[in-house]
């Protein structure tokens, strides 16, 4: 299945979906030293977003976010790209100044949480299997 | 959106790293918002400073813009997480010292006033009616688009730091008349006494109405440092980024038809759900940082005292020289309170040092709580002196 969106940054990766019905906040929100969400109640709380294609409607919380992503990138536990149903301010910047690939107005409700998925950030199109 | 064949040779990288960088994001979040194109600024204030909050990462991020990036506009900083001089005495590590001084290093480097207050307004960065600005310091956001009229959106750190190696930001929400209009009218029907009144008002609104834009009604008339306390408070606990007061804001602006009122009850409830503690071993004055009235206030209630219990007083660097002139430093600081000038006790790394923190800031009370995991008091400022010193 192929969906269309837009871009927000650039650039290409494949990898399995980690979705996330619910917003991210960065800051405070995921442990910048090792991916891993530290939201309590969070849906993903416990789980690593590092290496993963990480699927969520919107960031939320503190500009701070931003840097928060950067360090997950310098770090090493960065998502390989970030598909959003609607990006905001904190979420964008943070995948410009990181690097990270990142489309959204994407329906992210058809993608089911561990299939791979292929994302062409350039082109904003993300290629889902079934 | 519209780009010039100038802005388009800076985001192709003509123009060096950090500009092309600073272009990247100012794009996009113009894409995003539907901005139709970039509009000068005049002036820029930048949070994201606490190596606290940053990290070596973020420091790292810092340093590779500050290679090439020069600022273009006159540019001002947010707190550190320590004070640049005294951070021994507030128990500051040497680790973090040496870091936070890189993170400064490097806004130096690009050309930033490294003022390192949250009251930019009281250092001399003070825009003017309809002046197009990008600010970020959500209290700072609101005084500037409230009380001086100028026109901000609510930057965080990248964004702010992108406009100020650009000189630009993208052209929408509180840059455009139709987004600053009141939407809500808030009618206030009860007197308010000092600066804990107003941020308890700034607490009850923000948590009411969010961030919409106000019209508020029913205020005889207000201090620059109750209008300081009440716009950070709307701001923290609404995510506020403009309110109109009538008769005492600058811009014109009509009633709107949704209406509110706050009256004493609430206001008093405000102020109870404000306090959650009593065994208070920290006193913290200054969120936003103190003016040079309330300065001169603290070294009449401080004279000839002796503080009891830890005593901060956060104040912008040149504020406090201000007050090192007319010789209340010197009364202030032999009662034992301390200065943390440059910082405050919002973004300085002292989580769980205390257990119950005074303050007469709404906005501090937020932060002590959550980031810091104290309990709080809150109480105006002759109170918190009794408290200090008894």
């Amino acid at each position: 299945m192929e969906l269309k969106g837009r871009k927000i940054f650039g650039g290409r990766g494949e990898g399995k979906a980690i979705v996330s019905s619910e917003g991210i906040s960065f800051y405070g929100g995921v442990d910048p030293d090792t991916g891993i969400v530290a939201e309590a109640g969070h849906p993903l709380e416990g789980k690593s977003i590092a290496g993963k294609i990480l699927v969520f409607p919107q960031g939320k919380g503190s500009t701070v976010g931003s840097y928060t992503m950067y360090r997950l990138k310098k770090n090493g536990k960065a998502p390989i790209a970030i598909i959003n149903k609607e990006c905001d301010t904190i979420v964008a910047v943070g995948a410009i100044i990181s690097g990270i690939p990142c489309v959204d107005k994407i329906d992210i409700e058809k993608i089911r949480d561990g299939v791979k998925v292929k994302v062409d950030a350039d082109k904003a199109v993300i290629e889902v299997s079934e | 959106m519209e780009l010039t064949k100038e802005e388009k040779e800076m985001l192709e990288g003509k123009k060096g790293n950090a500009v092309k960088k600073s272009m990247e994001i100012l794009v996009a979040l113009g894409e995003i918002f539907g901005a139709e194109k970039l509009i000068d600024v005049k002036s820029v204030q930048i949070a994201g400073v606490s190596y606290d909050n940053l990290g070596d990462a973020g420091l790292e991020f810092l340093e590779e813009m500050a290679k090439d990036g020069k600022v273009k506009v006159f540019t001002t900083l947010n707190p550190a997480g320590m004070d640049l001089e005294n951070w021994k005495e507030l128990g500051i590590s040497e680790e973090f010292a040496v870091k936070q001084k890189m993170v400064i290093d490097a806004f130096a480097k690009m050309g930033v006033l490294t003022t390192c207050t949250c009251t930019p307004y009281f250092v001399g960065n003070k825009p003017s009616l309809g002046e197009h600005i990008a600010w970020s310091e959500s209290s700072a956001v609101a005084f500037a688009n409230s009380v001086l009229g100028a026109r901000t959106n609510r930057e965080g750190g990248p964004s702010a730091l992108a406009a100020a190696l650009t000189g630009k930001t993208p052209e929408y929400g509180y840059h455009l008349d139709e987004k600053r209009k009141p939407v809500v009218t808030v009618e206030v029907k009860t007197e308010l006494r000092n600066v804990v009144d107003f941020g308890a008002l700034g607490f009850v609104i923000g948590k009411r109405i969010g961030n919409k834009v106000s019209f508020i009604k029913g205020i005889p008339k207000a201090s620059i440092e109750e209008l300081k306390s009440f716009g950070a408070s709307i701001a923290t606990y609404g995510g506020t980024a403009l309110y109109h007061m009538e008769g005492i804001t600058p811009e014109k602006a009509e009633e709107a038809e949704e209406r509110i009122e706050v009256n004493a009850e609430d206001i008093e409830d405000a102020k109870k759900e404000l306090s959650d503690g009593s065994e208070v071993d920290f006193v913290a004055i200054g969120c936003p940082h103190c003016s040079i009235k309330e300065m001169e206030r603290l070294a009449e209630l401080l004279k000839g005292k002796k503080v009891k219990k830890e005593t901060w007083i956060a104040v912008a660097r040149p504020v406090k020289e201000e007050a090192e002139k007319k010789g209340w430093v010197k009364v202030i600081e032999e009662s034992g309170a301390k200065f943390a000038a440059d910082t405050c006790f919002v973004v300085a790394p002292i989580k769980g040092r205390f257990k119950c923190m005074a303050t007469d800031s709404a906005k501090g009370v937020f932060y002590a709580r959550g980031k810091n995991k104290f309990k709080t008091v809150i109480a105006p400022v002759e109170k918190l002196i009794e408290i200090a010193t008894s």
